[in-house]
This record gives structure tokens, sequence and C-alpha cells, in this order.
């Protein structure tokens, strides 16, 4: 699947986006994963009520399944208009 | 309806004299302008603003719908920007039409609390002593419970 990391995320990761083979069932596991992986994505998803979630470009939340999802983004609370 | 993200600027004169003309139905038209606000410092150079592609033409059309279910709208527009902008700079603009304005003033105000904390936008303030992201305001996610 496409993870995507967006404003302080994207920063903190290094990277804008990601296509990750994983086996992960919910949200908090491919956190988990990713957190494992290296310190910069430990350090970016230290504090997940910092973090929201979108699967497939809809809102979600951390308990959620991925089975079928393609894309997941990770991004910090919206500041628009 | 009509939904618009870019980069580039847009003229409000002529998105206002443009809006819902032609439609004799409505009897008020509202519309609001977002604009780059200096820091109280007033040393902002750059309003930076990131958004994600796809996903916010979607949650602005799925807040823009919301709206027209919940009152009686002649039609709506949103137009939001992204990219470098400086203070002073037109950020977004919502319009309204409805027959009456009460429709027309509340529909704009819930387009405006939902596309604050719905609408993947992120706001960095570039100043000569560094860069910040700007954080969510508390009273951003409280503005929502009222609808």
């Amino acid at each position: 699947m496409d993870v995507l990391y967006f404003a302080w995320v994207r920063e903190r990761i290094g990277l804008p986006k990601e296509r990750i083979e994983t086996e992960a069932a919910t949200v908090s596991d491919l956190v988990a994963e990713l957190s494992a992986r290296e310190d910069r994505y430990a350090a970016a998803f230290a504090d997940l009520s910092a973090l929201r979630v979108a699967l497939d470009q809809e809102l979600s939340d951390f308990d959620a399944s991925l089975s079928g999802v393609r894309e997941v983004a990770f991004f910090p609370p919206m500041t628009g208009g | 309806m009509r939904i618009s993200v870019q980069e580039e600027e847009f003229d409000l004169g002529a998105e206002a004299n443009t809006f819902a003309a032609g439609d004799d139905a409505n009897g008020a038209i509202v519309t609001f302008t977002g604009v780059v606000r200096d820091l109280a410092s007033g040393d902002l150079d750059v309003m930076e603003i990131e958004h994600y592609p796809g996903m916010t033409e979607r949650a602005l059309t799925k807040i823009a719908e919301e709206a027209q279910q919940r009152w009686s709208l002649g039609d709506v527009l949103v137009i939001h920007r992204h990219g470098r902008l400086a203070p002073g700079d037109r950020i977004m603009m919502v319009a309204t039409a409805a027959r009456h304005r009460k429709d027309a003033f509340e529909a704009a105000e819930y387009l405006m609390d939902y596309l604050k904390s719905r609408a993947p936008f992120w706001k960095k303030e570039i100043t000569t002593s560094g860069a910040e992201w700007v954080a969510a305001k508390d009273e951003d996610e409280d503005a929502l419970t009222r609808w």
C-alpha cells in the first residue's frame, strides 16, 4: 500500500510517500511496525493523540482495519481556512 | 456547487459578481474571505499551505454537500489556495446563495467551521527567525459541536 505523510510528520520521517508491503491488520499495527523500523518513525509516531489518519482519503482512526485499503496517510490535526 | 483548490490568486470581485448570477430565486448571497494575517510581532514573511491532493477536493465537496442538505441553498462556492502566500494575501473564500439570509449566513459559517478542521490543509509560518507549523486550536474543534 502507499503510505503518505504530511506537514511535520513528513518532515520528521523525511519523505512524503512510500510504498510498503505489510501484513498489518490495523492502523495501530502499521504504526507499531513502522516505529520499530527506525528512530525517525518512532519519533513521528511517539504521540498518537497529536496525529490523524486517513484511509483511502477518508478520515479514520487508529483502530481501523487495513483490509482492502490502498492508501494510508498520517498527518497532524488540520489547519485550513 | 463549485470547489476549487488552487495555487493561483483568485479575483474576489469577479467571483462575487458571477456567483449565482442569473438565478433570481436567491434573495441573499453571503461571501466570506480568509486573509493571511501577520503575526503580532509583525515579522511573518511567508505562510506556506500544504494540502493532500485528492482528499482535499473530496473533503471540501463532502462539507459543501452536507451544507446543501442542511440548508436550502441556491449555490455554494469554495475556493482554497495552497503554496506560498504573503501577509495580506487572500487564502480562501466561501460563498452561499439562498432565498433568505439566515440560510446563507448559517451555511457559510458551517462551511468555515468544518473546513478549518476537516479539510486536509496545514499552515506553516515562516519568519526571519525560523519556520513553525501552526497548531490546531481546541476552539476550532469545539466549534463543530454547535452544529
